[in-house]
């Protein structure tokens, strides 16, 4: 094995340059060093100037998401080595989100995306505490846990050709998220939340193209979720000129004992 | 400078700061609160917890047993009052945390299900498979979205609290994105920001991790409690030090030395059985599992690694299934990290440093002794964990103790007028402070990352599992030298914006505050107890001991330590005793 890798990233701040443009650091290549342990070598031993998120570095806080050699990856969870021996890595930050600086991008635009599908359970008129848990199956839980697995990355949206296009899409996670909630049975919000998902940006903006599924490193499937609430939505439009309200059966309430 | 103003200021967003946020709010809609957070609040290390949250669920159990488990496993430093109201308000929010939508692991018949978990007697921590503090955050920042009231400052780091005759009234912070510096005022401040983990070379925790708001604290003139209690869990992988939960030893993984021996057997923990035992084994406390491996060692029972000696945790005997089911992340992190699979192969691990303790002291509803300043989850020290605490009561800590400091800081905001004009002049000579020392310098020469490894190095010779005296006091010295050093300290980086390595030196500066504390508080105290054994006093001492250490720091920088009795309440000091039978303990131990 080599033991030195080469690192072409790209740097941008706003303050100094008018556009992004790329800088070759040499770092050392150890067999057990992901691509975020040689930004954080050149950012303590090199150029303390470089910019990018970081934290838990085990892959579930979702900061360090970056494009690696083109591909949305979390840096936290690359290996330089699986780049093979003498190669260049080129790293930039996550494709289709405003730069802020080097590898920084802007998440705001997410969050409101977040926001707007509601991703809260909705369930009015609770019973007290007291009562106890509600009641849901293993069976029950596993119809919506894959899509709880969503970590915010955005890597998806990285990957997303249909994002590319249309900055108003609300996107793979959030509408994965949307589902995690419309499939949950203790959730009664899917009427709520089928304005922004059953919008021409919302699942109906989705082609299927499905690279989301393929970056995603919780293996979410945002793609399947998306499919599955196109029919489930198609279904709802119709019912909603038959029914007055709800679509969903009334999860089952028993007390703790 | 634009000044920005709220009632209640939470600083931290993971989950005791985003449970105090909701609590607040709920307690009076028409409070303006606010949560300031150095990342974004589903980036916070609540995100990184794995093996569940302790509270008392079915019917055999009992919250007196969880409460003797909690504190003989605190060994006897716990305050009993706090306990108490722990274990019995623990059940109640993570059940709603539940009605907030949390994944939790289920039954077949639809009800909670509860694991094993090291030190205590019943089955009683909820989990949602082992990514507990992932789905906990995640409901609680969805969560959180749907509150009007609550506003968001993410990415902001605060540098300073406030204070004004004796009250604290805000904070200064830097919007990372434009490096504006701003001042945000409000009634009352409650500090969330976790633990310290950074301060150490080999840590589970994330980078975010320094300490930052036990230094804000003491620096503003509240006392830090216990900072000697550092929790080394037994069980994180070599290099990156990720976690291995405990949750794999609960569901009957094995602990390794180099023979393929079952090693915890030799130091009262037990006696091995196939299956796993309650308090017993691989289910004792962190504190006795981590000195065990360290006398492992020294008999050289360890297997070498180019980093450090390691034993081995066996989880093959389980199987595919149930790792699959109730350890989906364990294999993925050990794939993912290690590149070895659990199914099939030995899983190396070492201690690792994992949990403060210790921290800003609290009362049970989460005041500090300073007005307007409350502290919740691991920044704090209520304290409900002692010298040693029990695995799954983190989590619910944060939530129970969140509540509490939200609804507190919540009644004492309504009874404040606004902050006066005093603090307009300390947030600008803040600024100037920031700008003179890092954004402006150019003749600094110290190196931050040449500073923080060394005051890694540092602690962990001195302050590790084992102290003494003189390891100590050479510690000490050096910290003092950093200090020094530190001044020194230049940057590359003169940018405005997103200037992370601005923060990074912030974030120094306050570790080594906490490096300072946690020495200071482990030189003075002249005994062993749970996490912290001194090799020159191997002995609990009672006597002189039964009490939580208070560290301040006074405006020229030192530090001085003085003590605050335990608070007894039904379980008078015992023996700490693990293994079969050590259960029936907590049955017969309570006084009245």
């Amino acid at each position: 094995m080599a033991d030195k890798i080469v690192l072409e990233i790209a740097r941008y701040a706003p303050e100094r340059d008018d556009k992004p443009s790329f800088q070759s650091f040499e770092v050392p290549l150890r067999k057990e060093w992901v691509v975020l342990d040689a930004l954080n070598y050149i950012k303590d031993k090199v150029d303390g100037t470089l910019t990018y998120r970081w934290s838990c570095r085990m892959g579930i806080c979702g900061s360090c998401g970056m494009m690696v050699n083109g591909e949305p990856k979390l840096t936290c969870a690359t290996f330089l080595t699986s780049y093979g021996n003498n190669a260049t890595v080129r790293v930039e930050p996550l494709r289709y989100f405003p730069v802020i600086r080097d590898l920084v991008t802007a998440l705001s635009d997410f969050l409101v995306k977040l926001q707007k599908v509601k991703p809260w359970l909705i369930h009015p008129n609770q019973p007290p505490l007291s009562a106890g848990e509600f009641l849901q199956t293993p069976e029950q839980l596993d119809l919506y846990k894959q899509f709880s697995m969503c970590i915010n990355c955005t890597l998806c949206y990285a990957a997303c050709p249909v994002v590319g296009l249309d900055q108003e899409f609300v996107g793979p996670a959030a509408l994965a998220l949307a589902q995690r909630y419309n499939l949950d049975n203790r959730d009664q919000g899917s009427a709520e939340r089928l304005a922004t998902l059953a919008h021409p940006d919302g699942i109906w903006g989705c082609t299927f193209v499905g690279e989301c599924t393929r970056v995603c490193p919780k293996h979410v499937d945002p793609a399947g979720a998306i499919q599955q609430y196109k029919l489930t939505a198609a279904l709802d439009w119709v019912k909603s000129f038959i029914l007055p309200r709800g679509h969903k059966d009334a999860p089952q309430e028993t007390a703790h004992d | 400078m634009e000044i920005r103003s709220h009632d209640i200021l939470l600083v931290g967003g993971g989950g005791a700061g985003l449970r105090a946020a909701i609590a607040a709010a709920e307690v009076n809609p028409k409070l303006s609160v606010a949560v300031v957070s150095k990342v974004y609040p589903m980036r916070s290390h609540t995100v990184s917890a794995e093996g569940g949250a302790a509270g008392v669920a079915k019917p055999d159990d009992s919250l007196d047993e969880h409460a003797y488990d909690t504190i003989s496993g605190g060994d006897w430093m716990c305050d009993q009052d706090a306990v108490e109201a722990f274990v019995k308000e623990a059940p109640l929010e993570l059940l709603q945390l539940e009605r907030w939508g949390c994944p939790w692991n289920r039954e077949p018949d639809g009800h909670i299900a509860v694991r094993a978990f090291g030190g205590m007697t019943n089955k009683r921590t909820w989990f949602a498979a082992d990514k507990t503090g992932f789905h906990m955050l995640h409901t609680l920042f969805q969560t959180t979205l749907k509150y009007q009231p609550i506003t968001r400052y993410d990415e902001y780091f605060v540098t300073k609290l406030l204070v004004d005759d004796g009250r604290v009234q805000g904070v200064v912070a830097i919007e990372i994105m434009s490096g504006k510096i701003q001042a945000i005022t409000a009634k009352a401040v409650i500090l969330c920001t976790g633990g310290c983990g950074r301060v150490f070379p080999f840590t589970t925790n994330a980078n975010i991790k320094n300490g930052d708001g036990m230094a804000l604290a003491q620096r503003a003139g509240a006392p830090l409690k216990d900072m000697e209690f550092v929790q080394y869990h037994p069980t994180g992988l070599p290099f990156t030090g990720i976690l291995i939960t405990e949750a794999a030893r609960a569901e009957g993984g094995y602990m390794l030395n180099k023979d393929g021996y079952r090693y915890l057997q030799d130091y009262d923990l037990g006696k091995p059985q196939p299956t796993p035992v309650l308090r017993s084994m691989e289910l004792g406390p962190r504190d006795r599992l981590s000195q065990a491996f360290v006398k492992e060692d020294q008999k050289g029972r360890t297997i070498p690694t180019e980093y450090g000696p390691v034993v081995h945790l066996d989880l093959r005997h389980l199987g595919e299934k149930l790792i699959n089911a109730k350890l989906p992340f364990v294999r993925e992190l050990c794939v993912k990290y290690q590149n070895i699979d659990p199914v099939t192969e030995l899983i190396p691990v070492r201690p690792v440093v994992h949990y403060m303790m210790g921290g800003v002291s609290t009362d049970i509803n989460g005041a500090t002794p300073m007005a307007g300043l409350y502290a919740a989850g691991e920044v704090a020290c209520v304290s409900i964990n002692g010298a040693n605490r029990l695995g799954s009561n983190s989590l619910p800590e944060c939530l129970v103790f969140g509540a509490r400091a939200g609804h507190a800081a919540a009644e004492f905001a309504a009874s404040q007028k606004a902050p006066n004009g005093s603090v307009w002049t300390q947030a600008t000579n803040e600024v100037l402070r920031l700008e003179q020392q890092y954004l402006h310098k150019t003749s600094g020469r110290e190196r931050i990352a040449t500073l923080r490894e060394e005051m890694q190095k540092t602690i962990e010779a001195g302050a590790g599992i084992y102290r003494e005296e003189a390891s100590l006091k050479q510690a000490r010295q050096k910290i003092q030298e950093l200090q020094e050093r530190f001044e020194n300290v230049g940057l590359d980086d003169h940018g405005r914006t997103f200037n992370t390595e601005l923060i990074s030196a912030l974030e120094l500066g306050f570790m080594l505050d906490v490096a300072q504390s946690i020495i200071e508080c482990a030189l003075y105290r002249a005994e062993s107890r749970g996490a912290h054994q001194r090799t020159d006093f191997p002995k609990r001492d009672d006597q002189k001991f039964l009490a939580h250490s208070l560290v301040r720091r006074s405006s020229d920088g030192s530090l001085s330590v003085d003590y605050l009795p335990v608070k007894i309440t039904h379980w008078p000091p015992g023996e700490r005793k693990y293994g079969e039978g050590s259960h029936k303990a907590s049955k017969q131990t309570k006084v009245s």
